[in-house]
């Protein structure tokens, strides 16, 4: 019986071993790639490299503005964020304290908007703003994803929202604490759990999204995937230097998830249950 | 005094993002669905035209290929998505030492953008697939998988399912955690084996899993987009061009704002009825469980 249970083990590990492989080997070949002249890579792809070469680097960060493209990556995804995470825990605390019938249908037009796909939005999108685009494209995409993040953090939100008793809002009140004192300085810190929740799920989507970026962003304000997008289809053919740009391009979202992935995991896993 | 302070509380708290929301999703939503009912051009528009957009739409041959396409990859990727995503759910739930590494590594083409995960695969497929093979004599890669619709097909399937199955694993893992311990002593007791506790006790009392993750899966397979512009760009020929590819090409590549635009509300008719019957069905499967 042991025995049996020992071989059963061993067989499940090496089946996740093998699994586990598979899902980051395409990676790995992008790590080993992008180390070898154009002539290496296309002799073995599989091969490590013979020497350890960065001129690939250089090319890449140079020709794909990388540090630009991060720059604005990173003042998008945090500015975005923390506007979504301000105005859906505002907008779900007032939803949920606020029972009767206006807030009940605002929150299933939000919930039912979460349906609508970005195409049926984006061809009269780019009349309606183009002015607001012209005058500053990065402010007017971080309002757009305001917009279309609000839906989905509202909802997990607000299932938090109600799970906390009124009692503490009323005693607070009695208290004298004003409407913005009771919501900042007692409900806001007890949604930890949930802001983490919103702030990952909004933060990957923001991060990788490339359609709206592409019809909004120009070369100037590009965000990493569009400039990685742009470069390997500049640069097809110098397999070298396009795997050192998409490996610049996976580092930094990578580095931060090993560093956090216990948040990340727990943080996708409660959004999920809702 | 009372209604003063309840208009405070909107002011203060739902104003703001209330109107983002608006201006942002509902009115382009609205202004949408009207210009597919007048001679819109993408700038101007100045008559109605009554279902015109719409029997345009229908009538061009390239829609109902792209249809089809949309249709076959939605089917299959949520059959292998979800299959694959419990698969690994189920492994890295089992009591091992080393299953929290293999879930931090499952998770991590969840992290990247469909668009660098399809440069990365085309990579694959074009080149390094295709040198392998030549080298070592195989001829399953030997000319590459996205130069032929059948295979470009498949080639789709399997980036998505690599790139999905992650985080409906976590799904899955949610689900397969809740369930109380006691309940699986007892059908362990009572002599059940791994394969039926599975079938007849963890399958149904995790069937929320089921429900939030297909509707996922199926909504993310009618709205790809990224995956398919990085992997094939539709080609060879048109051939693999999903619907929200399909309706960008329309408007944006060839300027045909009404048909596009009216292939957009269709698409969301589409997904919304596709999320129905979809949800209809789980939850009643849920409820006689």
């Amino acid at each position: 019986m042991r025995e049996r249970l020992n071989i059963a083990k061993k067989s499940i590990f090496l089946g996740g071993l093998v699994v586990s492989i598979a899902y980051v080997l395409p990676f790995v070949l992008v790590f080993i790639n992008a180390f070898k002249p154009k002539m290496e890579i296309l002799m073995n792809p599989l091969a490590l490299p013979k020497a350890l070469d960065i001129d690939n680097f250089k090319q890449a960060l140079q020709k794909m503005d990388f540090y630009r493209s991060l720059t604005n990556s990173v003042i998008i995804t945090v500015t975005s964020v923390s506007g979504l995470i301000i105005f859906s825990s505002m907008l779900a605390y007032y939803l949920a304290r606020n029972k009767n019938r206006f807030t009940k249908t605002t929150f299933l037009i939000l919930v039912a908007s979460m349906i609508i796909p970005f195409q049926a939005l984006m061809i009269p999108f780019i009349s309606i703003f183009a002015q607001f685009v012209a005058i500053n494209n990065r402010a007017a995409l971080i309002f757009f994803y305001q917009g279309f993040g609000i839906a989905l953090s509202v909802f997990l939100y607000h299932g938090f929202i109600s799970k906390i008793p009124m009692e503490l809002d009323e005693a607070a009140s009695i208290d004298g604490a004003g409407d913005m004192t009771i919501f900042w300085k007692i409900i806001f810190p007890m949604l930890r759990p949930v802001t983490a929740t919103v702030a990952i799920v909004n933060a990957l989507w923001i991060w990788n999204d490339f359609l709206l970026p592409r019809l909004v962003l120009t070369r100037e304000t590009q965000t990493l995937p569009l400039s990685t997008y742009l470069f390997y289809g500049q640069y097809t053919s110098e397999y070298g230097q396009a795997m050192a740009g998409l490996l610049l391009a996976v580092i930094p979202i990578i580095a931060f998830y090993l560093v956090l992935q216990k948040q990340f995991i727990s943080g996708i896993s409660q959004g999920a249950v809702k | 005094m009372h209604h003063g302070n309840q208009l405070k509380k909107f002011l203060l708290f739902a104003l703001i993002p209330l109107s983002i929301f608006t201006v942002v999703l509902l009115y382009p939503f609205i202004q949408g669905m009207y210009l597919t009912f007048t001679n819109w051009n993408g700038f101007t528009h100045d008559k109605y035209v009554g279902l015109a957009n719409y029997t345009k739409s229908l009538r061009d041959p390239a829609f109902w290929v792209t249809l089809r396409f949309t249709f076959k990859y939605v089917v299959v990727s949520v059959i292998t998505i979800n299959a694959v995503a419990f698969g690994l759910a189920l492994l890295v739930t089992s009591k091992l030492k080393s299953s929290n590494i293999f879930r931090t590594f499952l998770f991590i083409p969840n992290l990247i953008g469909g668009v660098i995960l399809g440069v990365i695969w085309q990579f694959i497929f074009n080149t390094a697939l295709v040198s392998l093979s030549h080298k070592l004599g195989w001829s399953l890669f030997s000319s590459s998988w996205l130069g032929d619709t059948n295979t470009a097909f498949w080639a789709l399937i399997i980036v998505t399912t690599w790139q999905a199955s992650g985080y409906m694993m976590i799904i899955y893992v949610t689900g397969l955690i809740s369930i109380e311990q006691d309940v699986i002593e007892a059908a362990r007791v009572d002599g059940a084996s791994a394969a039926r506790t599975l079938w007849s006790i963890k399958m149904p009392l995790m069937a929320q899993a089921f429900t939030i993750s297909i509707f996922l899966t199926l909504r993310g397979g009618f709205m790809a987009y990224d995956v398919n512009l990085a992997l094939t760009g539709g080609g060879p020929y048109r051939t693999t061009e999903l619907i929200a590819m399909h309706i960008f090409q329309d408007a944006f590549a060839f300027g045909n704002f009404g048909t596009g635009q009216s292939k957009a509300v269709l698409l969301f008719f589409l997904v919304a009825a596709a999320a129905l019957v979809q949800v209809t069905i789980s939850k009643r499967a849920e409820v006689q469980q």
